[in-house]
């Protein structure tokens, strides 16, 4: 081991500590270039960043590297990966444990601070220093705590383990290479817009030119988040075998609870811009917002979810991102009730304008963010207090959640066509007549249709669903004054918006649909059998062996008729992987846009046959196409030409100068 | 007092109302649908509701599971070391469900003494041991009645 490419994950950590020391430059010079009002100190931001971004890249690829020559000279890599798998997922498994999904979101913290110092171009210089160096201190938590508590390049000195023990097989798949790096762009996506608003407050910037700066970042955070989320219901929904797509798992409400303060906060942001009111209160949702990712990582990273009694015994860990995020929230909040009070609002509002609709956004999307932690960490101050050991159901989180999006959907319509300052509710009434008759009927009309029963909880979702779309498009109509040819100049930032909300209605009727019409029967069936499921007949053709590069499957045939019309050929797998001997489920699913056929197996039984789980699920892929349908509708609103009109103005403005 | 601040005020009482009634009906609803766990030491004890929700988990004992063979139902016993219990389950069980596992099941105690478990979860780790059954394992142990080991084979 003298040869140096030996030494590579000694490099890496090199890198990792070069990192390190650019981002303490990184806080401090500009700071002190701010304090002393040099612009030559403060113009060190940016180079600053985007090296401090390389190192981390480097540090990243180095790990990866240690994973494609199966370095198993490296602790991470011995415990996480094997020879026999197939390169993608070796890649992948670098962010398939703790510590390099760590060293994954600093690169990405990093990542994010290159883009800013690239695309700042039209910000005061003053400002870039101030956030560039807020993000670097952001940064100089997390390198250290991933060098003092989660090293990735630490080895496995003298005995080298000759062959590694795998990744675990549920995350050898697709989902696993592409859920986490969205999802940790969106949660770390979230620090731009908290360094931007901690910039702003500390130079006393709170302006309208602020909240348009903070904007396009923020709407692309979201749309990470956005994606991530949809990518991890998606992969637990066709991965784990069982057809569920949402369990209000803590690791899932760690991700959708920052989600819900985002979205609130890109909307107040929206009302900051337009008419300078909600500043501090805009602050303050940047600040939850990232503390809430944050506090995510904290649950899923300190293995506090575990055990609270595992997070006592080796609180390292959980003791170092519990002061980050100590440090972090109790910083910016000092700095908020510091600050905050200079800041005036100017501008007033009537009780029916745009504002209060935006205002009614903002409190009901916080309030279900707090249920939802109240719910995710009630069962860990239970634990802590020694008062036992509960969990929360997700009929619990359902009873909160779903009445608050109830009413949320029904307020998007009214308020995304309310006036600023002042508007009337008659004049409200008036355009969405319509759209009210158009709900009832729908709502009323799905549940008859689907089986001749009525349902209001059918009735509900369908209705504001409906309602959401309906009222959305009598806007547009009103806006593009009856001319379709007109509806492409009505500006990017409104179509996105628009199609953003006609994403949270097509997910809802994807909801509705599927909680409500989904059929689901396990059944005992061997070669030959034949079971009915709604319209389909399952049959079980035969059962046999499939060998793949790294495991053995069990797979059964399954022919499925839609009445004579067999409409499927599907092969669910039942695989052991040889690495490790795990078992792991793989689902076969058929897929419409009105339907998904969903096939797993069970465990084998005698005489050679299985349990199997049949399932039929309406409307399935409409819960993530909702989510689709938002996030190009937020590519859209960032596209919006006043975000690029400055740029362009600024440059040119540059090029003058020069 | 100026319209301006009249209308601050008027919001923040507001909003201080309106976060009051939600935590409290939060809060309500909570006591209302936490599932506690109950160790198999309990249940034998008689502190287990019957015919409420609750969950309840252990060591899968070996040789205790039983396969109907027209159907999916069966039936095992969890123990924590200390005592046993029997549930019984009719659909698909866990890939990781065997003897010797420790698994957590979601469902009611029946008069007779028989938890009938509408889920079965276990976690996709073969070292992975639920903490409530850790726990509950710890907690038998110290009782000093039976080791752990015994329990396991």
């Amino acid at each position: 081991m003298t040869e140096w490419y030996g030494m590579v994950p000694e490099f890496g950590q090199l890198a990792l500590i070069f990192a390190l020391l650019v981002a303490v430059l990184q806080v401090v010079v500009p700071l002190v270039g701010v304090q002393t009002r040099r612009e030559w100190l403060m113009a060190y931001a940016r180079p600053l960043a985007t090296a401090q971004a390389m190192f981390l890249l480097i540090s990243l690829f180095i790990l990866a590297y240690c994973f494609v020559v199966d370095d198993f000279s490296v602790a991470y890599v011995a415990s996480n990966s094997n020879t026999q798998l197939p390169v993608p997922y070796k890649i992948s498994a670098v962010w398939g444990a703790h510590e390099g999904s760590l060293l994954l979101w600093v690169t990405l913290l990093g990542c994010w601070g290159m883009a800013v110092s690239v695309f700042s171009k039209s910000l005061p210089l003053d400002m870039v220093a101030r956030v560039l160096a807020i993000m670097g201190l952001v940064c100089v938590g997390f390198i250290l705590f991933t060098l003092h508590t989660s090293n990735p390049f630490t080895r496995n000195l003298p005995s080298i383990p000759p062959e590694g023990a795998d990744l675990n097989p549920l995350l050898q798949d697709f989902g696993l290479i592409v859920h986490p790096p969205t999802l940790y762009m969106g949660y770390v996506g979230l620090s731009v817009a908290f360094s931007f608003a901690l910039a702003a407050l500390m130079g006393g910037r709170l302006d309208a030119a602020w909240a348009r700066w903070s904007r396009p970042w923020t709407t692309a955070a979201w749309i990470f988040l956005t994606i991530g989320i949809a990518l991890g219901s998606w992969w637990a929904y066709y991965e784990l075998g069982w057809g569920g797509w949402w369990f209000w798992d803590p690791v899932e409400n760690a991700s959708l609870m920052p989600w819900l303060v985002a979205t609130a906060l890109l909307h107040s942001l929206a009302v900051t811009e337009k008419r300078g009111l909600f500043k501090s209160w805009t602050v303050l949702l940047a600040i939850f917002a990232f503390s809430l990712s944050l506090l995510g990582t904290f649950l899923v990273r300190s293995g506090v979810l575990t055990s609270v009694h595992a997070f006592a015994s080796d609180p390292d860990r959980g003791v170092f991102i519990l002061a980050l995020l100590g440090i972090c929230i109790g910083g910016s909040l000092l700095m908020y009730a510091l600050k905050a009070p200079t800041v005036s609002s100017v501008g007033r509002y009537e009780w029916v304008s745009r504002e209060s609709f935006l205002l009614l956004n903002n409190l009901l999307l916080l309030v279900a963010a707090f249920a939802i932690l109240l719910g995710t960490l009630y069962p860990l101050i239970i634990d802590f207090a020694g008062l036992g050991k509960i969990s929360v159901g997700a009929s619990w989180f359902n009873t909160m959640f779903v009445p608050i999006s109830v009413v949320l959907a029904v307020v998007i319509g009214p308020g995304s066509m309310a006036r600023w300052k002042a508007d009337e509710i008659k004049r409200l009434g008036s355009s969405t007549v319509a759209a009210m008759i158009a709900a009832v009927v729908i709502g009323i009309a799905t549940p008859l249709l689907v089986n001749g029963e009525m349902n209001w909880k059918v009735l509900l979702g369908m209705g504001v669903s409906v309602w959401l779309i309906a009222a959305t498009l009598v806007d547009v109509w009103k806006k593009a004054r009856g001319k379709l040819n007109r509806i492409p100049q009505l500006g990017l930032s409104y179509q996105g918006m628009v199609l953003a909300h006609i994403g949270v209605a097509v997910t809802i009727i994807g909801v509705t649909m599927v909680a409500n019409y989904s059929q689901e029967k396990a059944a005992r069936m061997a070669p030959g059998d034949v079971v009915m499921l709604d319209n389909y007949r399952f049959e079980f053709v035969d059962a046999g062996h499939i060998e793949g590069p790294n495991f053995i499957s069990d797979a059964a045939r399954f022919r499925v008729y839609d009445g004579d019309k067999e409409i499927a050929l599907l092969t669910p797998e039942k695989r052991r992987y040889n690495a490790s001997g795990q078992i792991m489920t793989e689902a076969a699913i058929d897929v419409t846009l009105l339907r998904d056929v969903y096939v797993s197996m069970g465990e084998a039984l005698d005489n050679g046959a299985w349990g199997m789980r049949l399932q039929v699920k309406p409307f399935m892929r409409w819960v993530w196409l909702g989510a689709i349908f938002m996030a190009i509708g937020g590519l859209l609103a960032m596209a919006d030409k006043r975000y690029r009109a400055r740029v362009t103005r600024s440059r040119s403005a540059q090029e003058a100068a020069a | 007092m100026k319209p301006q601040r009249k209308k601050r005020l008027t919001l923040i009482l507001f909003l201080v109302a309106g976060v009051g009634i939600a935590v409290g009906l939060l809060m309500y609803s909570l006591s209302q649908n936490i599932n506690l766990f109950i160790t198999p030491t309990q249940m034998a004890d008689g502190e287990a509701p019957v015919g409420r929700t609750i969950r309840a988990g252990g060591l899968v004992v070996v040789g205790s599971v039983e396969r109907d063979s027209e159907s999916l139902g069966a039936k095992f016993k969890v123990t924590d070391g200390n005592a046993e219990v029997t549930i019984v389950y009719d659909g698909i069980l866990p890939d990781l469900f065997r003897e010797g596992q420790g698994i957590v099941a979601m469902g009611q105690l029946n008069t007779d003494g028989v938890f009938v478990a509408s889920e079965v979860l276990a976690k996709h780790d073969e070292n992975y041991m639920p903490p409530e059954v850790q726990d509950a394992l710890e907690k038998a142990h110290v009782d000093g009645k039976q080791s752990l080991e015994a329990a396991r084979y």
